[in-house]
């Protein structure tokens, strides 16, 4: 199908040295970056001496936007749950709930990743940025503002997890071209159909954050 | 008659037409934007619900206690009791709410249910496997077909089409967050009719005893913003009523919005049609004769006939027949531009087939025959400047010319029209003595931009810049303006707004005109001021204006329709799409390179919103035409895809160049509507670039590459 195509197309190309998230959530083959990654489980499970962890709920803390926030929630609970319906950080969205749509994308230990399939106890340890923590109160990131420039967004559901993937991508491949960009956000997906105003988007934003705004 | 409420003439204009960004643009993109899915409120439940995993069945028992007796289990309730009948895999069939998400779905997964499976049919392409199920329509004849066809100079041409099931597959799921306060409910809901769905909940819950005083002004329904909807979200539904009736009797808020795959197994799905077709023409091209035998499914309660032949209704001898099929599959909804999509695919593939039977360019035998239509001059220009744009000329070639090598090139076109008529408003706006303004509408903005458009009408005839204008939407408490859907909604919010608008200014007109020494009638408002006419050195600033009102706040409504103040919004459009799609007939794989839109709109408020909408509309159709499909397995009854993985939507990288000319040069007559026409047309036109590229045509939309070789196999490989 054409979209598999693309998609392995994206990984063998890697334009930007291993970084995809598919991969890196293991969806699919060629997951180069998963062993890179600390295990926040491994860390949870140690840290309980070996325990098994749950089925109640346990102690957590995550690290976002630069501020901990300490909960108590069941091991099961996913990192995108634990940020809307816990923190209520509710930029991500909750869309396809199985890594496919990149809704709830949010940027973790510097990665982009599918918040609903990472699990809130393994996010602990590492830096998680959402789409909240973007830019200062009141003031747009670069990314951000080039999507209202631009009109990549309408109903604009999906348009949190596309601002975060684009960022995410570009401050890895800040001289991205078109079709880099188009493999980089290839695990993003729009029902409305803002793909033109968004190829411009973040083709302008990748120029406005090398000219030193960047945030 | 001109009016005062007319649009300013092209020169006048500040801000209508111009390229302006949304207003909710920033929230939007920042994520602080609060749509009904994010609303968290204090001590708030969730709800899950249990649905059908049969395509037909009957409940023959059900128990919940085990559900009950869950930790954190607040509630249980049974729809469908035994004995019940299931139409579809998806349909609802009990309800638990809980202290979490998880819990909810344990105790859904604790419901102890027994199915008695039945017989079910879920595939309806193949006539002869649908047994019963399929209900003949009354045959219609017009003229004289069988004298046309029996013609001696005529050609005819003889095929089978066909456009699958899709769903709407809304981003943010259908459903909402209920909260009672005494014998009043505000609900946040994801709709496109704020203004309609309280009223329509209340009435359902009125056959309660326990809700018996429940009115329809009880209910409040809030939407502030909301994730798609497409035509699938103008009902309560039975999770929005249920979520009510179950947030009264645990006194919390609830939140219950559907699972993806429950979206897309019972939230809404665009009909089917397949139909064996015969057309004629004379061997210069003029179309003389159409026969269709149609069928198709809109799930459950069966489909509509779809109204073919499309646009071409004037061809003098027609004999059409529909069946319609009931099928074991959630059901249809309107989507976007209801029945339009698929008569465009039935005919304009059926005529194109012709065309290349007459050994026409399908661009001179459209030409030929647009006077067939309601607006062929209209059809004329558009097919023109879409060639221009398309270079159709260069890229169109003969079948089985699209290239040496395996992969081929071809160019398709199709034609559309829709209706829009702007549906009722009315508009508040209000001017405030320290120079704020607030316009308010019962209305909604679904990502169409309405927000804006709202904000720009109102700020044009003010004379203010957008930063002076508030508006207020998304509020059942506010006028009330239609529902949002069949494009409807531009005309008729603009409309209103304008007059609300006008009314308003003659106010503070009235208010300030002696302290300028002069009547009202010679005021104008430009530039933030208020200025005598002719004498541009007598002026107030707008804050000095409106200071002028001393404590009383000016209030006035506008209405859309009315018939004493102008024509301000119109209906009935003509389009046209061309599609340049590059084929591999090694894989099978369709690669949109362009798609040309030369669309008629009427005055169009902001261009920018208005562009997106049409790119919009044709990835939708990208969509349809190469990646969406219902896969059901006729031996479970079930759908095989009701998740996004497999069932498949274009991503940033498969759209292709999308190039939009909007016809501006019928400004006149007013504001129509754009977001249906657009949706239109591309499954129609790609499956004719498909057919030119490869030579033959693949009979069934979507093109995924499985049939495309197919039809290669069976058509051979040029």
């Amino acid at each position: 199908m054409k979209k598999t195509t693309t998609e392995s197309q994206g990984r063998k190309g890697k334009p930007d040295k291993g970084f995809s998230r598919r991969s890196f959530l293991g969806v699919g083959i060629g997951g180069g970056a998963v062993a890179s990654l600390p295990s926040g489980l491994e860390a949870a499970q140690a840290a309980a001496g070996g325990r098994t962890l749950g089925p109640g709920p346990v102690p957590i803390a995550l690290r976002i936007n630069g501020k901990v926030h300490n909960l108590n929630i069941e091991p099961r609970v996913t990192l995108l749950d634990a940020l809307r319906n816990h923190l209520d950080l509710t930029g991500a969205k909750k869309v396809c709930d199985r890594a496919t749509c990149g809704a709830c994308t949010v940027i973790l230990g510097g990665r982009a990743v599918y918040s609903c399939t990472v699990l809130a106890i393994e996010a602990q340890g590492k830096e998680i940025q959402t789409i909240e923590g973007l830019a200062p109160a009141g003031k747009l990131h670069p990314v951000s503002s080039a999507f209202v420039e631009h009109d990549a967004q309408q109903c604009g559901f999906c348009t949190p997890g596309f601002v975060m993937a684009a960022k995410a991508f570009l401050d890895r491949n800040p001289a991205a071209t078109l079709p880099q960009i188009e493999r980089g956000l290839s695990g993003n997906l729009c029902r409305c159909g803002t793909y033109i105003g968004m190829r411009q988007a973040v083709l302008d934003a990748a120029r406005q954050m090398k000219g030193g705004s960047r945030a | 008659m001109p009016s005062k409420y007319d649009w300013p003439v092209a020169g006048k204009r500040s801000l209508i037409g111009k390229r302006i960004s949304r207003l909710d643009g920033p929230a939007k993109a920042s994520g602080a934007a609060k749509y009904a899915y994010d609303v968290n409120r204090p001590g708030m439940l969730v709800a899950k619900m249990l649905f059908s995993p049969h395509g037909h069945a009957r409940v023959s028992s059900i128990d919940t206690s085990a559900a009950e007796k869950l930790p954190g289990v607040r509630a249980v309730r049974v729809l469908k009791a035994a004995g019940t009948e299931l139409n579809y895999h998806g349909v609802e069939i009990a309800i638990v709410v809980a202290d979490s998400e998880e819990i909810a779905g344990d105790g859904v997964r604790k419901i102890n249910i027994k199915y008695e499976v039945l017989p079910h049919l879920v595939k309806e392409e193949d006539l002869s496997k649908i047994g019963n199920m399929g209900k003949p329509g009354q045959e219609t004849t017009v003229g004289n077909p069988d004298q046309a066809f029996g013609q001696a100079d005529v050609v005819t041409h003889e095929g089978y089409y066909g456009i699958n099931t899709i769903t709407h597959c809304c981003l943010e799921a259908h459903g909402q967050v209920a909260e009672w306060n005494g014998e009043n409910c505000t609900v946040w809901a994801s709709t496109q009719a704020v203004g309609r769905i309280g009223g329509d909940m209340a009435k359902v819950l009125a056959n309660d005893p326990a809700f018996k005083d429940v009115k329809p002004a009880s209910i409040r329904v809030l939407t502030d913003y909301m994730g798609g909807g497409f035509g699938s979200k103008f009902a309560p539904d039975v999770w929005g009523v249920e979520c009510a009736r179950l947030s009264k009797q645990t006194g919390k808020p609830i939140k219950l919005m559907l699972d993806r795959d429950q979206e897309l197994l019972a939230a809404g799905m665009r009909p089917s049609d397949y139909a064996k077709v015969k057309v004629a023409a004379k061997k210069d091209g003029s179309v003389v004769a159409w026969q269709s035998e149609s069928w198709g499914t809109g799930g459950p309660g069966g489909g509509q006939f779809p109204g073919i032949p499309y646009v071409f209704t004037e061809i003098p001898n027609k004999r059409t027949r529909h069946i319609s099929v009931a099928t074991n599959t959630g059901p249809g909804r309107a989507w976007r531009a209801p029945n339009h999509p698929q008569a465009a695919a039935l005919t304009m593939c059926a005529l194109e087939d012709l065309a290349h039977k007459l050994n026409m360019n399908p661009l001179d035998f459209f030409l030929k025959n647009v006077g067939l239509s309601a607006r062929g001059d209209v059809y004329r220009a558009e097919l023109l400047k879409a060639a221009e744009l398309m270079d159709w000329k260069t890229k169109w070639h003969p079948r089985g010319q699209g290239g040496k090598g395996h992969i081929k090139q071809g160019v398709g076109l199709s034609i559309h029209t829709w209706g829009g008529r702007p549906h009722d408003s009315d508009c508040r706006c209000i001017i405030n003595p320290d120079g704020s303004v607030q316009v308010q509408l019962g209305s909604q903005d679904l990502g169409s931009g309405t927000r804006t458009v709202i904000a720009i009408v109102a700020a044009e005839t003010l004379g203010l810049p957008l930063s002076g204008v508030q508006v207020q939407i998304g509020d059942s408490n506010y006028p009330p303006s239609g529902a949002s859907g069949g494009s409807t909604t531009v005309g008729g919010v603009s409309s209103s707004t304008r007059r609300a608008s006008v009314k308003a200014l003659d106010k503070l007109f009235e208010a300030v005109a002696s302290s300028l020494g002069t009547t009202a009638d010679k005021l104008v408002a430009r530039d933030g001021r208020i200025v005598v006419e002719g004498d541009p050195a007598k002026s107030l600033t707008w804050k000095a204006a409106c200071a002028k009102l001393g404590t009383k706040t000016i209030s006035e409504i506008g209405r859309q329709p009315m018939k004493d103040e102008g024509t301000l919004a119109d209906q009935g459009v003509g389009g046209v799409q061309m599609s340049e799609v590059e084929v591999d007939t090694e894989t099978g794989i369709v690669t949109m390179k362009k798609s040309v839109v030369v669309q008629d709109c009427g005055l169009v408020i902001d261009l920018k919103t208005a562009e997106s909408q049409v790119f919009g509309a044709v990835i939708m159709g990208v969509c349809s035409a190469l990646y969406e499909e219902r896969i059901f397995d006729q031996q479970t009854g079930t759908m095989l895809n009701a998740d996004m993985e497999f069932y498949k939507l274009s991503g940033i990288g498969d759209v292709g160049e999308i190039v939009v000319h909007m016809m501006n040069i019928y400004d006149q007559r007013g504001v129509i509507g754009l977001g249906e026409p657009p949706a239109i047309s591309p499954p129609a036109a790609i499956a004719n670039a498909v057919t030119n590229a490869i030579g033959v045509r693949v009979e069934t939309i979507p093109f995924t590459p499985d049939k495309v070789l197919a039809a290669l196999e069976k058509g051979g490989r040029g």
